[in-house]
């Protein structure tokens, strides 16, 4: 498999800033050197909690905000472009190669537009300027998502969350992007309509061939999209891997405690959970070392003051963690 | 069959909610805000009033008549004695003070001078024509006749026609004001939203400096800086313009505030993740969304400017007579000895409360309404 | 086993809206035990929270309680119907009865005094204690609730704490008063998952020490098979089944139970699984179907009744179901 985007040392500062004259005081690292690539056709799901960095990774890679290290390379039509240090003018011509689907089924429709004209718009700006053929490519994207046709006159007002979330899956899809970055799709949704929204994207990505970056903070739910996953903490990424190996075996205490701690639907499953102490760092004064060492049971002395790089310690698997190979952690087996 | 028919209509009404647009909503929604919808006909009926001034107006408002001073209001009445339609007002007879000498006018109860709709009265120009029609006048006036429906003032001039030539003054100032804060307001709260950064610091900064003058010393400065011999049209642009100088600063925060929040919007970022051009995002996207909050911001700001320009005339700061606002009317009731003596100098105050209750009514409703999905 | 502690019978709360009145709880009944967790649990506009706030007497206008009994066992006197109390007398409830747990602890609080100031503030007007002794108790109750430093952090204001603690907080203020039944309203929703995890732990540590009658409101089957002993399901304003937690699980007989259940994504699972899906979406509670109100959606629907006929509540009186495939003939 060929490889789609590539990114290496990613990193996002934001200045904090203080008093009248609005003096930069500090920085949030809020994604602090991250790397990872994704192959054509696969799904890479970005997990973690709120606040780890995630989402600025996604909005880096789309360049809705500007990076301030690293670069982002994609393969497009044969040649690479560096998306993080593209010019914006050069940028604008490329944005149809990547797009984005939206947590918020609400926030990302324009509730003045017609759902025919938010879908079409992409296209209408892209330059397909002909209303006819316009219609019958929205009119197709709508089947393709499982909209009724008659909903091309209606405003967003009148669907409900799940099919509002349809009609931005078909507004990404209109122009044929190398790269979809779906941002917590299901995450605002009901329980009965989330599964209806995950087969979708499932559907899509077979008879589609998409390659998908699924930014999630719920590892029930990368499960059952994901190819591999990446568990982000404090601004990196701690441990990469297949996903099924990742859900057996993880590597870092870190991805061992996320397990443990989401919900499963099964009563008592509940006795071998791992509860963290503390809170999650903060990204604007982030502990020394390995920044999630004051909540770490296995941490040593040396956790406290080196940093751990990210590993390859098997094939496919990277780990930062300066214990990886002796910890022999617990996977969702022994959990339940 | 008789469901089939019962329910069709139901059918089309979701239908129809389905492809109603934001304006439709919003209307749907003020319709059922029932003082906003009051407050509306009021403003409107108010700039009808504005528009077709001097069509209402009985007698000339500048016509002055020494002797017919402090007239007390005349009730029209509607039959004549023998029970007959046929509205008259008393007629005005001239007698002599028996102190001073002087003659003067009181009201005649036995003659009856009839009023004619559409008669012919005092010639004004309505929209480039000139006519001299009026909603009514008197059939047969006789020398210091009139129709005093409020009295008349120490000039002998009738207070009505005074009032509803005011009315237009004060309603127009507030507009022409607004629109210029409008412009400046949208304009620098756009670029201040817009560019950020130090353009964004400068304007907010000269914004607080604005609001944190005190505004009567201001307004005394700025209009004691006015020449004398101005013509009233020219003192009218300048006190137009002082007061929208000041009241822009409430507009462009509201627009900055509006364009920020929005542009954290996804769908914003959605349109330019798809590749639109920044004019595409603000006037397709943006523009549309702060559209409805603009205009109840407006219609919240017309009433302040309207106090204002009352407060200044009636100081004696902004328009001056011969020109007519309420706030000049105002001032002819200012003195405790004209109140006790024609109370009835007071009637211009019952328009400015009115008016600026409305209007707050109907922009706390049109703000309400404006955002149909928040 | 005991009588309830609390018992909802029939309960109906309905909001006058502009499409017409919603009735947004619709005919549920419960009981609720002494050291016992009652979850109960829905998708959103199923009238979880409503039936909350009905229990604690805290409907907001438009909305209002319009039928049923809300019956509270209190230890020492005859049982009272909270519907009939008048206002003051609830407000004896609320605090040293019933407490509750909100879902967002930011907006819970207010943001101008110490989080000390706010959980003093009941302990005073209910226990009348003086504020030296209050203080100490909200010490206390704050160590008790885990929370790091209690007599430093009794002075600090609540933006000051992270997500995990305000929650935290917000629990020592509903446990303040000795409640003996506490409602929580989706208390970990707007947690991360391993902030979830401790303040879950919480609750259960809490309910064992104290013996709570504890009442979850939660849209999580995984938070429901966590923490509850039973389990009522609610769809659109009702109870569809009710009952213990083992048997809600392990041999759900509603096919929205069941359904929901399949649904849910689990790590569990095999890797790129599709899921069984529950077909169209939930219908606005002003547009209720008729007959039965899952209908619409229901892959096991029988026959024109589940169209037109609600189905009534059938069953024991731990285990209820409201389905004509599980008895109620025409």
């Amino acid at each position: 498999m060929t490889t789609l985007l590539e990114v290496r040392g990613l990193k996002k500062y934001f200045p904090i800033r203080k008093g009248l004259l609005r003096r930069v005081t500090g920085q949030v690292k809020a994604v602090d050197g991250v790397s990872f690539t994704i192959r054509k056709g696969e799904t890479l799901a970005l997990v973690g909690e709120s606040g780890c960095g995630k989402t600025t990774v996604s909005r880096c890679i789309l360049r809705a905000i500007d990076p301030s290290a690293g670069s982002v390379t994609i393969a497009l039509e044969g040649h690479t472009v560096d998306l993080a240090t593209l010019p914006r003018r050069q940028l604008r011509p490329l944005r149809r190669h990547m797009q984005m689907v939206f947590q918020d089924p609400y926030s990302s429709l324009n509730p003045r537009m017609l759902v025919g004209e938010i879908i079409g718009e992409p296209l209408l700006i892209n330059g397909m300027t002909d209303r006819a053929e316009r219609r019958a490519r929205v009119l197709a994207l709508m089947e393709l998502v499982g909209l009724p046709g008659a909903a091309i006159n209606r405003f967003p007002h009148a669907f409900s969350g799940g099919q509002r979330q349809r009609i931005g899956i078909a507004r990404a899809l209109a122009l044929n992007p190398a790269l979809i970055v779906a941002d917590e799709p299901v995450s605002a949704l009901d329980v009965s309509v989330q599964a209806q929204i995950l087969n979708l994207l499932l559907d899509l990505q077979d008879r589609l061939g998409l390659t998908v970056l699924f930014v999630a903070h719920d590892l029930s739910v990368v499960k059952h999209v994901a190819d591999r996953v990446a568990v982000m903490y404090v601004g990196r990424i701690v441990e990469m891997a297949e996903t099924e190996a990742l859900y057996h075996r993880p590597l870092h205490p870190y991805t061992e405690a996320l397990l443990s701690a989401a919900p499963t639907p099964i009563p008592g499953a509940v006795s071998h959970r791992i509860i963290l102490e503390r809170d999650i760092a903060d990204p604007a004064n982030p502990p020394p070392g390995c920044a999630f060492h004051p909540r770490c049971r296995y941490a040593e002395p040396r956790c406290r003051t080196d940093r751990p790089e990210m590993v390859e310690v098997e094939p496919g698997r990277h780990v930062a963690c300066l214990r990886a190979t002796e910890l022999g952690l617990r996977g969702i087996a022994e959990m339940t | 069959m008789f469901s089939f028919f019962r329910r069709q209509p139901k059918l089309s009404q979701a239908e129809r909610y389905a492809q109603a647009t934001q304006f439709q909503l919003t209307w749907w929604r003020f319709r059922r805000h029932r003082v906003a919808m009051v407050s509306g006909v009021i403003v409107a009926l108010f700039y009808l009033v504005a528009v077709g001034a001097d069509f209402l107006a009985t007698t000339d408002p500048h016509a002055t008549d020494a002797r017919t001073s402090y007239i007390a209001p005349q009730p029209i009445r509607l039959f004549e004695d023998d029970g007959s339609f046929q509205p008259y007002v008393s007629g005005l007879k001239g007698v002599r003070d028996p102190k001073t000498f002087k003659l003067i006018y009181t009201v005649d109860p036995s003659r009856h001078v009839p009023i004619q709709f559409f008669g012919h009265g005092y010639s004004y120009s309505f929209l480039g024509l000139d006519t001299d029609v009026h909603l009514f006048s008197l059939k047969t006036p006789e020398r210091g006749d009139g129709i005093f429906i409020l009295g008349t003032d120490q000039l002998g001039r009738d207070v009505w026609s005074r009032l509803i030539v005011a009315t237009r003054v004060s309603l127009t100032i507030g507009l022409v004001g607004v629109t210029i804060s409008l412009f400046l307001g949208v304009l620098l709260g756009g670029v201040s939203a817009f560019y950020g950064g130090m353009v964004d610091t400068v304007i907010q900064r000269v914004i607080e400096v604005i609001r944190s003058m005190p505004t009567i010393p201001l307004w005394l400065g700025l209009a004691a800086a006015l020449p004398n011999d101005w013509s009233v049209t020219q003192v009218y642009f300048s006190i137009t313009v002082i007061i929208s100088l000041l009241a822009w600063t409430d507009l462009a925060r509201v627009v900055r505030g509006k364009f920020l929040a929005l542009r954290e919007e996804e769908f914003v970022m959605a349109a330019e993740l798809a590749g639109a051009s920044s004019g595409r995002i603000i006037f397709r996207h943006m523009l549309p969304s702060f559209l409805s909050h603009i205009i109840a911001a407006v219609s919240l700001a017309l009433p302040a400017m309207i106090i204002s320009e009352t407060s200044l005339s009636f100081l004696g700061l902004g328009l001056r007579p011969p020109a007519i606002s309420w706030g000049i009317l105002l001032q002819d009731a200012q003195s405790i000895q004209s109140l006790a003596l024609a109370p009835w100098l007071l009637a211009a105050a019952v328009p400015v409360i009115l008016v600026i209750l409305a209007f707050n009514f109907l922009g706390d409703g049109l703000r309400d309404a404006a955002d149909p999905y928040g | 086993m005991a009588e309830p502690i609390l018992s909802v019978r029939d309960l109906h709360t309905e909001f006058v809206a502009n499409e017409g009145i919603i009735r947004a709880v619709d005919g549920v009944s419960f009981d609720v035990f002494q050291g016992r967790t009652l979850g109960v649990v829905g998708e959103s506009g199923c009238g979880k929270s409503v039936t909350a706030r009905s229990i604690l007497g805290i409907v907001e206008r438009p909305g209002r309680v319009t039928g049923g009994q809300i019956i509270l066992r209190p230890a020492d006197g005859p049982p009272v119907d909270l519907l009939k109390l008048p206002a003051k007398a609830m407000r004896d409830i609320r605090g040293p009865e019933i407490a509750l747990v909100f879902q967002e602890p930011m907006a819970s609080f207010s943001q101008y005094y110490t989080i000390g100031n706010q959980i003093m503030e009941g302990i005073r007007l209910h226990l009348g204690l003086s504020r030296r002794a209050a203080r100490d108790r909200a010490i206390e109750l704050l160590d008790m609730v885990g929370v790091p430093q209690p007599s430093r952090r009794v002075d600090e204001y609540p933006f000051q704490l992270s997500g995990g603690l305000r929650q935290r907080v917000m629990i020592a203020m509903a446990l303040s008063c000795d409640p003996r039944v506490l409602i929580a309203d989706e208390p970990t929703t707007a947690l991360d998952v391993t902030t979830q995890a401790q303040i879950l732990d919480l609750l259960r540590d809490l309910q064992q020490k104290q013996g709570l009658a504890l009442i979850l409101i939660t849209h999580d089957m995984g938070v429901i098979a966590e923490m509850a002993h039973d389990v009522a399901v609610m769809y659109l304003g009702r109870a569809v089944e009710t009952g213990p937690v083992g048997e809600i699980f392990s041999a759900p007989r509603h096919p929205y139970t069941r359904a929901l259940l399949r649904s849910i994504p689990t790590v569990l699972a095999k890797p790129r699984t599709r899921l069984p899906t529950i077909e169209g979406s939930i219908p606005h509670p002003s547009n209720r179907p008729t007959g039965c109100a899952y209908h619409p959606r229901c892959l096991e629907i029988i026959d024109e009744r589940c169209r037109a006929q609600e189905p009534p509540e059938t069953g024991a009186a731990t285990t209820r179901i409201r389905c004509f495939l599980h008895g109620g003939a025409a």
